[in-house]
C-alpha cells in the first residue's frame, strides 16, 4: 500500500478545495503517482463495482441506485460530484479511504461517461452494469450514434455477473446478443407509455418500427403521474410517491430499481426500497426547483432532442415563464443541428420570455420556424436571468438549458437565492 | 375555383437518415412556402415506399453508415427516377450521407465499394479521420454560408459538377481542396448540418423559386407580412454572425 501517494492526494484535495477548484485534480494527482490506486482500492469491496452508463440520466440514476442500496443497510462509495471520468473516482476515492487505503463501503456504485468506461473496465472489471440509453448525444465528440452503442457493449462484455439494459431502446437492448456469459436483466415501459419515450430512430414518426418488447422485464414502469407511478414488480403492481420531476427521470426510477433488485438478491425490504424512492430528490439541475422572489423556479438541464422533447412534454408551459438557454461550449455540443429535432409547438401558447446563451439566435429562429413567440433574446446569460427574473413578477419559471448555461445560470442563481454549489 | 400553389415536398429516406437534423431543411421549405402563401405539402419516401408521381422538391439528409447499407439497393432502384427529376432540373437538396450516395461510388476505408446513382460528377473515399467542427464558406450563388460538418468521407469533385462554395473555416468535402459541397442543374449538394437551411436561407428560397417556376412557370410570392419577413432575415443573420464568431 502506497499511503504516501494517498497522503499527497488527501493534500491536494483539500488545498484544491481551499481555492474552489475542480475536482478532479486531486484525482490527477494520485493517477500520475500512483496509477494502481483505484483498482487497488476497489478490488477489496464485498459486493464489487456497480458501473452505471448512458447517454442520458446517469447523475439521477445514480443517484437513486445508491440511495436505493443505502435503505437496504449498504455502505456505499459513489462519486457524487458528478465528475465521471476515471481521475474524478479517484478523487472522490481520496475523501473516503483511510490513510492506510482502505474504503470502508460494501459497494462502489460510479457513473461513468460512456467513453471514459471503456478504459476504466479494463482497469477493474464490474460486477454489474447498468446501460440506460444511447441517445443522439455530443456526436461530435464520438462520431456517429452506433459508435456509442459499441462502448457500451464493451462496458456489458467487461461486466462479471449481471448487466441491466433498457429493454425499449432498440440499441440497449441488442446488446443482450453479444454478451459473452453475462446475465441479462431488463427493466421496460408498459406499452401505454413507449410513445412517450421516443428513441432517436423514431424520433420522426415512424413509430412503426419500435421493437416489440418481447423480453420480460424485472422492473416495468405501468403509469405515471404529477405525483407518483405505478412499477410492475413480479406481478405486482406497486405505486410510488415521487418527489422526481420529469417523465424520464421516472423511467430511470425503474432502471434504478431494477439495478437495485439485480445487486440485492432475494433478501430485498421492498418496502424500505420503496420509500427510499419516494424520498430521492432530483441532482442538480435535473429538475431541481429553487426559490427566486418567493417563486418556484425549475431548472431542466437538455442536452439532446429526446431530452428537450421529454422535457417539453413533462413541464407543462401552461402558467409558466420560460427561460431556454443555449450554449455550444464542448460540454454541451458545438453541433446546434439537434434543436431542429426538437418541436416547440407545446411553447407557442404562451410563448417564450427570454432566450439567451451562446447560441440565443439559433433557438430563436428555431422557435420562429414553429411560430413561438420570443419577448427578449439576450446572449448574455447573466442579463438574460436579470431580465428573466424582472419580467416573471408572481409566476413561477422555468428554465431549459445546456450543461454550461445551468452552470452559468445556477452561478448567477447562488447570488440571490441559496443553490448547492457544484464545482 | 382557388389556384393551385401546393407544392409537394419530398423527405428522402428519413427513417435511416434523419440523424443530424435534417428536419430542419424540411421545416424550413414548409414554412417559407407558406410564408409565401403557398401550399405546402410534406411527404417520406422509406425505403419500399412507392415512389410519388408530382413531387416538386427533393430533401435527403445525412445518416450512419449503417443507414448507408439499409437504402443502397433500394436507392439504386431509385436511381433511374432521380435521375430523370435531376436532368428535368427538379430541385434537390441532399445533404451528407445521402450527398455521397448521389455521386458515383463511395470508397470505403477497408476498400469495399458503394455504388452511388451518378447525378452528381464525383466520388468519395472513406478517410480515417472525422472531420468535425463549424464550417465557414463563401459561395458566388448564395454568398456566405454556416454550417457543422461531422464526416470520415472525403469527397473529390469531377469536371461534371461545380463547388457549392469554397471553405473559410472547416474542411468541406476534402482536406485537399478548399472546395464544400456541389452544384448541378437545380441540385444543391452539402456536407454542411446546422440544420443547413435555417441559417441560410438564400438556399432555402433557390428550391423554392425553383420547384415553383418549374412546377408554375413562375415564382410569385405573396407574402404573409413584410414584417414578419424582415424580422425573420434579422433572426437569420444574426444567427450566422453569431456561428461565424464560434471555434471550429
Amino acid at each position: 500500500m502506497s499511503s504516501f501517494s494517498i497522503l499527497v492526494g488527501k493534500l491536494v484535495r483539500s488545498a484544491s478545495k481551499l481555492r474552489g477548484g475542480g475536482s478532479a485534480l486531486p484525482g490527477l494527482v494520485v493517477e500520475k503517482i500512483d496509477p494502481d490506486f483505484i483498482r487497488r482500492t476497489l478490488a477489496d469491496l464485498p459486493l464489487g463495482v456497480a458501473v452505471v452508463s448512458g447517454t442520458n440520466g446517469k447523475t439521477t440514476t445514480t443517484k437513486m441506485v445508491v440511495e436505493l442500496l443505502e435503505s437496504q443497510g449498504l455502505k456505499v462509495f459513489t462519486n457524487r460530484t458528478g465528475s465521471n471520468f476515471t481521475r474524478g473516482v479517484a478523487a472522490a476515492l481520496l475523501g473516503e479511504v483511510n490513510l492506510r487505503g482502505h474504503l470502508d463501503a460494501d459497494i462502489a456504485v460510479l457513473e461513468l461517461d460512456e467513453a471514459h468506461a471503456v478504459h476504466f473496465v479494463k482497469l477493474i472489471r464490474p460486477r454489474y452494469s447498468l446501460l440506460l440509453n444511447v441517445l443522439r448525444d455530443q456526436l461530435d465528440r464520438f462520431g456517429e450514434i452506433d459508435k456509442t452503442t459499441r462502448l457500451l457493449e464493451t462496458i456489458a462484455r467487461a461486466t462479471t455477473e449481471t448487466v441491466v439494459l433498457n429493454r425499449e431502446d432498440p440499441r440497449v437492448a441488442g446488446i443482450a446478443e453479444s454478451l459473452n456469459g453475462q446475465r441479462a436483466v431488463y427493466f421496460g415501459l408498459d406499452a401505454s407509455l413507449r410513445s412517450t419515450f421516443p428513441n432517436d430512430d423514431e424520433m420522426r414518426g415512424s413509430l412503426a418500427e419500435a421493437l416489440a418488447a418481447t423480453q420480460q422485464a424485472d422492473v416495468v414502469l405501468e403509469r405515471v403521474s404529477e405525483a407518483d407511478a405505478d412499477f410492475l414488480i413480479d406481478g405486482q403492481v406497486r405505486t410510488s410517491g415521487l418527489k422526481l420531476r420529469g417523465v424520464y427521470n421516472i423511467f430511470n426510477a425503474a432502471a434504478a430499481l431494477a439495478f437495485a433488485r439485480t445487486i440485492k438478491g432475494d433478501d430485498l425490504d421492498s418496502d424500505a426500497l420503496f420509500e427510499a424512492l419516494a424520498n430521492v430528490e432530483p441532482a442538480f439541475g435535473r429538475g431541481e426547483s429553487l426559490t427566486v422572489n418567493g417563486q418556484p423556479l425549475e431548472l431542466v438541464l437538455v442536452k439532446n432532442p429526446s431530452g428537450f422533447r421529454l422535457g417539453l412534454k413533462s413541464f407543462a408551459a401552461h402558467g409558466y415563464s420560460t427561460m431556454i438557454a443555449i450554449n455550444d461550449n464542448y460540454a454541451d455540443g458545438r453541433d446546434m443541428s439537434w434543436l431542429w429535432d426538437v418541436d416547440f409547438e407545446s411553447l407557442a401558447e404562451g410563448g417564450v420570455d427570454v432566450v439567451s446563451g451562446v447560441r440565443a439566435y439559433d433557438m430563436a429562429l428555431r422557435l420562429k420556424y414553429d411560430d413561438v413567440p420570443v419577448r427578449t433574446i439576450e446572449p448574455d446569460i447573466t442579463d438574460g436571468l436579470k431580465r428573466f427574473i424582472k419580467d416573471s413578477p408572481g409566476v413561477p419559471m422555468r428554465i431549459f438549458c445546456t450543461y454550461t448555461a445551468m452552470l452559468a445560470v445556477r452561478r448567477e442563481l447562488s447570488k440571490i437565492t441559496k443553490v448547492e454549489v457544484v464545482s | 375555383m382557388t389556384e393551385d400553389r401546393t407544392i409537394k415536398i419530398l423527405q428522402l429516406y428519413p427513417r435511416e437518415m434523419n440523424i443530424y437534423g435534417d428536419w430542419g431543411n424540411v421545416l424550413v421549405l414548409k414554412q417559407r412556402l407558406k410564408w409565401y402563401g403557398y401550399t405546402p405539402v410534406v411527404e417520406e419516401y422509406n425505403a419500399g415506399d412507392v415512389f410519388p408521381t408530382d413531387v416538386d422538391i427533393i430533401v435527403g439528409g445525412g445518416g450512419q453508415d449503417s443507414g448507408q447499407v439499409v437504402i443502397q439497393q433500394d436507392l439504386q432502384q431509385l436511381a433511374p427516377t432521380l435521375q430523370g427529376l435531376a436532368e428535368d432540373g427538379l430541385p434537390m437538396l441532399v445533404i451528407c450521407g445521402l450527398y455521397q450516395l448521389f455521386g458515383r461510388f463511395f470508397k470505403t476505408h477497408e476498400g469495399a465499394l458503394i455504388p452511388g446513382i451518378g447525378i452528381l460528377d464525383m466520388e468519395t473515399h472513406g478517410g480515417d479521420v472525422r472531420l468535425i467542427g463549424n464550417v465557414h464558406s463563401v459561395s458566388e450563388e448564395f454568398g456566405e454560408i454556416h454550417g457543422y460538418e461531422n464526416h470520415s468521407g472525403q469527397t473529390f469533385l469531377g469536371p461534371g459538377v461545380k463547388p457549392l462554395a469554397e471553405i473559410r473555416k472547416g474542411e468541406g468535402n476534402n482536406t485537399k481542396d478548399s472546395t464544400e459541397g456541389a452544384r448541378y442543374k437545380n441540385v444543391v449538394a452539402s456536407y454542411l448540418h446546422g440544420s443547413l437551411l435555417p441559417k441560410n436561407p438564400a438556399i432555402a428560397d433557390f428550391l423554392i423559386e425553383k420547384a415553383a417556376e418549374r412546377k408554375f412557370g413562375s415564382f410569385s410570392p405573396v407574402p404573409r407580412s413584410e414584417q414578419d419577413l424582415a424580422d425573420l432575415s434579422k433572426l437569420s443573420e444574426m444567427a450566422r454572425q453569431h456561428a461565424g464568431q464560434r471555434p471550429r
